[in-house]
């Protein structure tokens, strides 16, 4: 499997399957000790009706377009949750599963009301990506990687995504003690003056850029597991933020990959002849991750609660 | 087209998928209430994702055994077990581990559907696999929907509905005081077991007609939207299962009286629109309520105010009390009192120093706490109370007698 056709037909879709995961377990570790962990959920229902609309408004597939479609549903669902949550009196679970439900069935409608049998979009894709087809067809092997001319090659996900895990990592370091200290004490973060709510919302949006950029190469499924697997499992191993952030980036990191060459290689392993969803295996080796640490992780019980029996 | 739809003039498996989708509605909108009650409204997006492993299971099975991949009552025993797996993995994880319920939810949801999407790829490359058809069980598809079919769905439906009743009382009570029910030896997490095996239930029947992704919206949405018009539980429970009711007969009335609407999104989006129906002028709870009130509220403020400037024989500059004052023929236009007005005024001075003397003695502290600036005292206070209070103020003072 290190082979010559590796570079052109494995690495780019490894790379974009890492970084994905990374970029979207970042911000996952401060959703999910909000007790925000399904925002990520609704955002990856929701940005279905965005790029049907995109689509329907530029007549293309193309990703600029779509990601700003994309960007836009997940902010219209944020208002409109905050909205139904304030005039209805509602709770937030109640209120998310209101609103991602009917925006991801107006975007179902949209999809089969418009002619889209002409390019390749549907909801199985939405669903889970197409992470296999992200080849490199000018590599010829590892040299290839020094050739700018073959370079320039690289599936376009590839660099997007390396830009999206840039600046979700920017974010995080940047905003780091006001990120850390909101999410622990939100009271006392306010009262030494940093901006809670506005921060919130940062949060949320950069949380919803990652996903939005990660659905566009992997499709939503891994940007739902992402989100909450790897951070839960980090959750498990330690008591500190530093750590566990640690944590769940290696979590993501190998879930990723062992999860792509799982779906790659293991069916040709086990003597049959096709490849399975790697975006499937990828949630699922993250699942079985967050299995073990849920089941022998040193932290995994609340604290103050008795020792299980 | 429509009114034939809405008729149930449209065909052999329209009229079947209406009738399904009623019952699903009613079956699922009831149901749901229970669920939101108790703040777990999303539990059943976990539960419903988690029974897309169970069919691809289900199907591998039935076809490694040489039958027919596609029985549904086979496919849909496979997504009830596993969705139960699903549900012990989620009640696992919150119990038995720091992670908090939403994060459980999440992990369930992801991990089972990612799993689920393996093995349909899987199914996909199996040589019987071609025509499974079994990506309809995400949407829902009920283009070829058989009798037996139909009759799998409203018993299901039917048997939900006969355990909502048996269970209505407990589940009631959990949902509402899960610490009272605990104390009153209620078995709590076997009761939120049994709502939460309802739901699954819901879910596994509502698979074929609107699809594993959207039942959610039927669990949610009718129960949200029921609980705007009335504040009792047994109300709420049957005006979320009418609700559903309305939403699933409509929307498969809808898709089948044109081409390319897929049943399931419209069954959603009609409860949606239910809901925001509701959202805006259900009574007492609506915006468009809350607004008038709000309106009037600031009516009475303002009123009073501009009474009590009058008293005191102070000019009134703000326009909407001028106005208020004006329409009600207590002032004149450039602000000076009528006699009504003159009269009223003196009143509201008068209550005013009545009221000062209600809060400053101790004997009437049951009415001091009801003074709010707007309240009349006679609402308050008897007759006799009121001449009690006015022997103490005395008589006006500063005239001559």
């Amino acid at each position: 499997m290190m082979g010559a056709e590796f570079v052109p037909l494995s690495l780019p879709p490894l790379l974009i399957g890492i970084f994905a995961a990374v970029a979207c377990a970042l911000p996952g570790n401060f959703l999910l000790l909000r007790r925000q962990a399904l925002i990520g959920d609704a955002i990856s229902h929701v940005v279905l009706p965005g790029i049907v609309v995109a689509f329907l408004v530029t007549g293309a597939v193309t990703a600029g377009p779509m990601m700003l479609g994309a960007a836009g549903a997940a902010i219209v669902a944020v208002v409109l949750i905050e909205l139904i949550r304030r005039l209805g009196r509602i709770e937030t679970g109640a209120a998310m599963g209101v609103v991602f439900t009917a925006m991801f069935a107006g975007g179902v409608l949209l999809l089969e009301q418009s002619d889209t049998s002409s390019v390749h979009l549907d909801v199985e894709h939405a669903l889970y990506g197409n992470l296999e087809s992200l080849i490199w067809l000018d590599a010829t092997g590892w040299a290839s990687l020094l050739d700018w001319q073959a370079l320039r090659g690289v599936p376009t996900e590839l660099p997007r995504m390396a830009m999206t895990l840039v600046a979700v990592a920017a974010f995080v370091l940047l905003l780091w003690r006001p990120l850390k200290l909101s999410t622990f004490d939100e009271g006392f973060a306010r009262t030494v003056g940093i901006p809670t709510s506005l921060l919130s919302l940062a949060l949320v949006i950069v949380a919803a850029v990652a996903a939005v950029a990660a659905f566009d190469a992997v499709g939503s499924i891994i940007v739902i597991a992402m989100f909450i697997c790897p951070p839960a499992a980090a959750r498990m191993m330690t008591n500190q933020l530093e750590n566990q952030i640690w944590w769940s980036v290696g979590f993501a990191v190998v879930s990723a990959a062992l999860g792509y060459v799982l779906a790659g290689y293991g069916p040709i392993w086990l003597g049959a002849s096709n490849a399975v969803s790697a975006a499937g295996m990828i949630a699922t080796v993250s699942g079985l991750i967050l299995a073990i640490a849920a089941r022998f992780g040193p932290c995994r019980t609340r604290s103050g609660a008795p020792a299980e029996g | 087209m429509l009114t034939d739809a809405l008729l149930l003039q449209l065909g052999y498996n329209a009229t079947l998928v209406a009738i399904g989708a009623t019952l699903l509605g009613f079956a699922a909108g009831s149901t749901g209430t229970f669920l939101f009650l108790r703040k777990r409204a999303l539990v059943s997006d976990a539960i419903s994702h988690a029974t897309l492993p169970g069919v691809c299971l289900a199907f591998i099975l039935m076809v490694a055994l040489g039958g027919d991949g596609r029985n549904l009552v086979g496919l849909l025993v496979g997504s009830a077990i596993s969705a139960w797996v699903g549900l012990l993995c989620l009640s696992w994880l919150t119990r038995r581990t720091r992670l908090a319920e939403d994060a459980a939810i999440g992990a369930v949801l992801s991990v089972f559907f990612g799993f689920g999407i393996v093995l349909l790829t899987v199914i996909q490359t199996m040589g019987s696999g071609r025509q499974a058809g079994l990506e309809g069980f995400l949407l829902g598809s009920t283009a070829g929907m058989l009798w037996s079919d139909a009759m799998v769905i409203a018993v299901g439906g039917a048997v939900t509905l006969l355990l909502i009743l048996v269970l209505r009382r407990p589940m009631t009570l959990v949902a509402f005081d899960p610490e009272y029910a605990s104390a009153r030896g209620l078995p709590v997490h076997r009761i939120d077991l049994a709502m939460m095996g309802l739901v699954m239930a819901v879910t596994v029947v509502g698979l074929k007609i609107v699809g594993l992704i959207l039942i959610v919206a039927l669990l949610i949405i009718p129960p949200v939207t029921a609980r705007f018009w009335s504040d009792r539980s047994d109300r709420v429970v049957l005006l979320g299962g009418l609700i559903g009711a309305v939403s699933g007969y409509v929307g498969a009335a809808l898709s089948a009286s044109a081409p390319d609407m897929p049943t399931g999104p419209i069954i959603v989006l009609v409860s949606f629109s239910l809901f925001a129906l509701s959202l805006l002028f259900a009574p007492n709870r609506g915006v468009l309520a809350a607004v008038l009130r709000h309106l009037r509220f600031q009516c009475r403020v303002h009123l009073r105010q501009g009474l009590l400037a009058l008293a005191q024989g102070q000019p009134i500059y703000e326009r909407l009390t001028l106005r208020l004052l004006r329409r009600a023929g207590l002032a004149r236009a450039d602000g000076v009192a009528t006699d009504t007005g003159r009269a009223r005024a003196a009143k509201a001075l008068r209550d005013e120093r009545r009221w000062q003397v209600v809060r400053s003695d101790q004997t009437h502290e049951a009415a001091a706490a009801l003074y709010d600036g707007l309240r009349d005292i006679e609402t308050v206070l008897t007759r006799d109370q009121i001449d009690e209070i006015d022997r103490h103020i005395g008589g006006p003072q500063g005239v001559p007698a």
